[in-house]
C-alpha cells in the first residue's frame, strides 16, 4: 500500500530520530552521497599533499644533484633501504619511483577523486534536487575500491625494489624490464592498484550518469541544469568509455609481467644492460601500449579540467551577480569537447614516427578541440563584463583560474603541431604546459570550490583573511615554479632527469655543432625548487584554516550565505540524509541573477513565476 | 528517505534506474572488449609468425559444444525472467537452476580445454596466439563465474524478495540477465 504524502513527510521528520546510525555506518560505511563526497575529498586532499611531498623531495635532487637530502635524508634511508637512499642522497631508482608515483598519485588518486568524485558526490545530487545518488551502495563500493587502490599504491613504496619506476605512462617494454629482479615488483602493484582505481571510476561514472538522467527534480529540464552538472555529466562519460581500454592494457601488461607473455615485447628484445635477447616469444608491439594508454590519457586530461570549469562557472555567476554569458554555448562546447577528446590521442605520439597523413589527422582534430575550450573561457571572461564583482576568496581563485588555464591551454598549441612538438616533446616545456592546466588551473578551481561549498557542508565560513593569504602566496609561487620551466624546456632541458640535466651540460661542443644545456638552466632549477618549497609553506594557512574553521569559523546566518540561485542552497545546513525537507520544483534556469523586475539580486530556481 | 524510480520507470525516460545503470555498464564493457579485440587484430596482422589452422592445436568440437552451451544458457536466462513476468515462480526456479548448471558445464568443458593445452605444452608465454587465447578466455571465464554467483544468489537467498517486492525482483533478474 502506498503511504500518503502526509505520512511520508511525517516519517521524514521523525526519520532523524529513528535512524540513529552508529559511527561506523554514519561516517565509514556510509551510503549518503554527502558523506561519501567528503570521504573522497579528505582522502584525495591527503594524496594531493603526499604527491606534492614526493615532488618537494625530487626538487632537492634536481636543484642540488647528489647532495644529501636535509632533515629527512637519513629517515628515508631507514624507511626505504640502502638501495633507494645512500648517505642521505636520493638514488636514481628512488627518483624514478617518486616521479612515476607523483604523476600517478596526482592524476588518479588526488585530482580525479577530488574534482570528480568529491565535488560531484556532494554537489550534483543537491543541484539537481535529488535525495541521493541513484545507487547509494554502488557509491560506497566505488569509494572503497578507490581507497583500496590507494592503499595498494602507497604500500608499493615499501616492497623490495620499491614502487613503479616507469613514469605515470608506464610505457612497455620499460615497465616490464625496469625491475625484473623482484617479483612481484612495483609495476605489478601499480597495475593492481590501477585496476582497483579503474573499477572505482567505472562504478562512479555509471552512478553519476544514471543519477543525472533519472533523478532530476520536477521541472529540472536539461537546459536548466547548472553548468557544473553538465561538466560532471560529460566527465562521467569520458571515464566510462575511456578507462576500459586502459584496463584492457593493464591486464595485458600484467600478463607480460607475471605470465611471461609478449603482448608489448618485440622480438629480439635484450635484457637490460646486455645484448642477449630475452627468452620470450616476442612479436608484441610497444606502440600498442601507447595507443591504449593515450586513448585513456587524453580524455583523462579533460576529466581533470572539466569539473574545475564547472566549479568556476558557478562561482563566477554567483559573484558577478549576473547571468553567465552564453549558457547554451557552454553546454554545447562541453559536449563537443567530450566527443572530440576521443580522437586526438595520438598527438602524444608524434615522435613515434607515425606517417605524415596520420599526424595531420591528429594535428587537425587537436586544433579543432581547442575551439570549444576557447569558447568556454571566452564565455567566462565576457561574464565578468559589467558585473559588480564581489572579491570573495572563492571568487579570487575562480578569477585566477581563467588566465592560468589560458596559459596552459595556449602553450598546448605548439605541442599539438607535429613540427613544433618534435622539438618540445619530453622537455620541461611539456611539464610547464600541463601543470599550468592542472596545478594553478584545476587546483585553483578546487580551492575555489572548497571555500565556496564549505559553509554548506559545515555551517561555518572559512576565515577570509587567511584565505586571501593562501590565495596570493599560492598564485605567486605557482607562477614562479612553472613559468621558468617553459624557458628551460625550450633551451632543451629534458623531463625525467635524475640530475636536473647536468649530464647534458657537458655535451657542449661548438666545434662539433653540439649544444648542451646552458648553465642558466641550472640556476633556474634552484629557483624553481625554492619556489616549490615556499608553495608548500603557503598551504599551511589553508590546512589550519580548513580544520580550525570547522569548530571556530563564523557561523552562517542563513542556508544561502552567498545569495545563490541553485538548488543546493535550498537545503538545511548541513543537509540531512535525504537532503531536502520540502518537495522541490524547479521553475527557471540556473543563473537568474539581477533579473529586472524581481526583488533582490537573485531568483532561486525554485521560485515560481509571479502571476 | 526513498530514492525515486528504483522500481517504476520514470515517465520521460521510460526506464528504471538500474536499467540505465546496466546499459551504461555494458557500454563500458564494449570499450573493454573492443580494446582487447583491437589488440588481438593489431598483434595478428603485425605478426610475422602467426599460428594458423592445425598449428593452433584447438579442439573445434569442444569449442563448438561450449558455444552451444553458452547460447542455451542465454535462452534459459531469458526464460527465467519471462517466467517471473508471467508470475510462475516455480518455472523461474527451474530455468534459473538450468542457467547456473549450464554455466557450470561451460566451465568444466573450458577446464578440459585448458588442460589439453597445458599437456601439449602450450602456455601463455609460448606464443602471442596462446597469450591472447588464454587472456581472453580467462577474462570471459571470470565473467561467467561472476554471473553464476549472482544468479545463484537470485536462485537461492535472493529469491525471498519475490514475496516482498516482486516487481523489483523481476527487474533484478533482468539486470543480471543483461550482464
Ligand atoms: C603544485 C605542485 C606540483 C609541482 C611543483 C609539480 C612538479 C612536477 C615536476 C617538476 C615534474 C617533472 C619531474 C620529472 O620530469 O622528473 C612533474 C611531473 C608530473 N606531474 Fe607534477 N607537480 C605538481 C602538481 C601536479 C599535479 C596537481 C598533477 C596532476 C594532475 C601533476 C601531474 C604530473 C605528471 C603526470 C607528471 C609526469 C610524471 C612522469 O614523468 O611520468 N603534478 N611534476
Ligand atoms: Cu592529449
Amino acid at each position: 500500500m502506498q503511504p500518503t504524502t502526509e505520512e511520508t513527510q511525517q516519517h521524514a521528520a521523525h526519520g532523524a530520530h529513528h535512524e540513529e546510525l552508529g559511527f561506523w555506518r554514519k561516517y565509514i560505511f556510509s551510503t549518503d552521497h554527502k558523506v561519501i563526497g567528503i570521504q573522497y575529498g579528505l582522502t584525495g586532499l591527503l594524496f594531493l599533499f603526499f604527491g606534492f611531498c614526493l615532488m618537494m623531495l625530487m626538487r632537492w635532487q634536481i636543484a642540488y644533484p647528489g647532495k644529501p637530502m636535509p632533515v629527512v635524508g637519513e629517515f628515508l634511508q631507514k624507511l626505504l633501504g640502502d638501495e633507494m637512499v645512500n648517505k642521505g642522497v636520493m638514488l636514481p631508482d628512488l627518483y624514478n619511483a617518486f616521479g612515476a608515483m607523483h604523476g600517478t598519485i596526482m592524476v588518479f588518486l588526488a585530482i580525479v577523486p577530488v574534482a570528480f568524485a568529491a565535488f560531484g558526490n556532494f554537489v550534483v545530487p543537491l543541484q539537481i534536487g535529488a535525495p541521493d545518488m541513484a545507487f547509494p551502495r554502488v557509491n560506497m563500493a566505488s569509494y572503497q575500491a578507490y581507497f583500496l587502490g590507494g592503499v595498494v599504491m602507497f604500500f608499493s613504496f615499501f616492497i623490495p625494489g620499491g614502487a613503479a619506476k616507469s613514469g605515470w605512462t608506464s610505457y612497455s617494454p620499460l615497465a616490464t624490464l625496469a625491475d625484473m629482479g623482484h617479483h612481484p615488483n612495483g609495476q605489478t602493484f601499480w597495475i593492481l592498484g590501477m585496476v582497483l582505481l579503474i573499477t572505482s571510476s567505472l562504478l562512479g561514472a555509471v552512478n553519476f550518469i544514471a543519477t543525472i538522467i533519472q533523478l532530476r527534480a520536477k521541472g529540472m529540464t536539461w537546459m536548466r541544469l547548472p553548468f557544473f552538472v553538465w561538466a560532471q555529466f560529460v566527465t562521467a562519460f569520458l571515464l566510462l568509455l575511456a578507462f576500459p581500454p586502459l584496463e584492457a592494457a593493464a591486464i595485458l601488461q600484467l600478463m607480460d609481467n607475471v605470465a611471461g607473455t609478449s603482448f608489448f615485447l618485440p622480438t629480439g628484445l635484450a635484457a637490460p644492460g646486455t645484448t642477449t635477447p630475452l627468452p620470450i616469444s616476442g612479436g608484441g608491439s610497444p606502440l600498442l601500449w601507447q595507443h591504449l594508454f593515450w586513448f585513456l590519457g587524453h580524455p583523462e586530461v579533460y576529466v581533470l579540467i572539466l569539473p574545475a570549469m564547472g566549479i568556476v562557472c558557478e562561482i563566477i555567476a554567483n559573484n558577478t551577480r549576473k547571468p553567465i554569458w552564453g549558457y547554451k554555448s557552454l553546454v554545447y562546447s562541453v559536449l563537443c569537447i567530450g566527443f572530440l577528446s576521443f580522437i586526438v590521442w595520438a598527438h602524444h605520439m608524434y615522435l613515434t614516427g607515425m606517417g605524415t597523413k596520420i599526424a595531420t589527422f591528429f594535428q587537425t582534430t587537436t586544433m579543432i578541440i581547442s575551439i570549444p575550450s576557447v569558447i568556454i573561457l571566452t564565455c567566462f571572461f565576457i561574464s565578468l563584463w559589467g558585473g559588480s564583482i564581489r572579491f570573495t576568496v572563492p571568487m579570487l581563485f575562480a578569477l585566477a583560474f581563467l588566465p592560468m588555464f589560458g596559459i596552459g591551454g595556449l602553450t598546448g598549441l605548439p605541442l599539438g603541431f607535429n613540427f613544433t612538438d618534435l622539438h618540445l616533446h619530453d622537455t620541461y616545456y611539456v611539464i610547464a604546459h600541463f601543470h599550468y592546466v592542472v596545478a594553478p588551473g584545476t587546483i585553483f578551481g578546487l580551492f575555489a570550490g572548497i571555500y565556496y561549498w564549505y559553509p554548506k557542508a559545515t555551517g561555518r565560513l572559512m576565515n577570509e583573511f587567511w584565505g586571501k593569504v593562501h590565495f596570493w602566496t599560492s598564485l605567486i609561487f605557482m607562477n614562479l615554479i612553472f613559468q621558468p620551466m617553459f624557458a628551460q624546456g625550450m633551451a632543451g632541458l629534458g623531463r625525467r632527469m635524475y640530475d636536473g640535466g647536468v649530464t647534458y651540460a657537458g655535451a657542449d661542443d661548438p666545434a662539433a655543432g653540439l649544444v648542451g644545456v646552458p648553465q642558466w638552466v641550472f640556476g633556474m632549477n634552484r629557483h624553481i625548487s625554492w619556489a616549490a618549497w615556499c608553495l608548500g609553506l603557503a598551504q599551511i594557512p589553508f590546512i589550519i584554516n580548513f580544520f580550525l574553521s570547522m569548530k571556530k569559523g563564523k557561523k552562517v546566518t542563513s542556508d544561502n550565505p552567498w545569495g545563490a540561485t541553485t538548488l543546493e542552497w535550498q537545503t538545511p545546513t548541513p543537509p540531512p540524509h535525504g537532503n531536502f525537507d520540502k518537495p522541490i520544483e524547479v521553475h527557471r534556469g540556473p543563473y537568474e541573477y539581477s533579473v529586472p523586475g524581481h526583488d533582490g539580486d537573485f531568483t532561486p530556481q525554485t521560485e515560481p513565476d509571479k502571476r | 528517505m526513498d530514492i525515486p524510480y528504483v522500481v517504476q520507470p520514470r515517465e520521460d525516460t521510460g526506464l528504471f534506474n538500474a536499467k540505465v545503470g546496466i546499459w551504461l555498464f555494458l557500454a563500458s564493457e564494449v570499450m573493454l572488449f573492443g580494446a582487447l579485440f583491437s589488440s588481438y587484430i593489431l598483434l595478428r596482422v603485425g605478426s610475422m609468425n602467426w599460428l594458423y589452422g592445425e598449428a593452433k592445436d584447438l579442439n573445434v568440437w569442444l569449442g563448438t559444444a561450449n558455444t552451444a552451451v553458452l547460447i542455451t544458457s542465454s535462452i534459459t536466462m531469458v526464460m527465467a525472467w519471462a517466467s517471473l513476468k508471467l508470475n510462475e515462480f516455480g518455472k523461474f526456479k527451474a530455468y534459473m537452476g538450468a542457467t547456473i548448471l549450464l554455466g557450470l558445464v561451460f566451465m568444466v568443458i573450458k577446464a578440459f580445454e585448458y588442460n589439453a593445452k597445458f599437456h601439449h605444452g602450450h602456455f601463455p608465454a609460448s606464443h602471442t596466439f596462446y597469450a591472447i587465447y588464454f587472456t581472453l578466455t580467462g577474462l570471459h571465464a571470470l565473467h561467467v563465474l561472476g554471473g553464476m554467483v549472482v544468479n545463484s544468489f537470485y536462485w537461492g537467498p535472493g529469491s525471498k524478495m519475490w514475496k516482498t517486492d516482486p516487481v523489483r525482483f523481476t527487474n533484478r533478474v533482468e539486470i543480471g540477465g543483461l550482464f
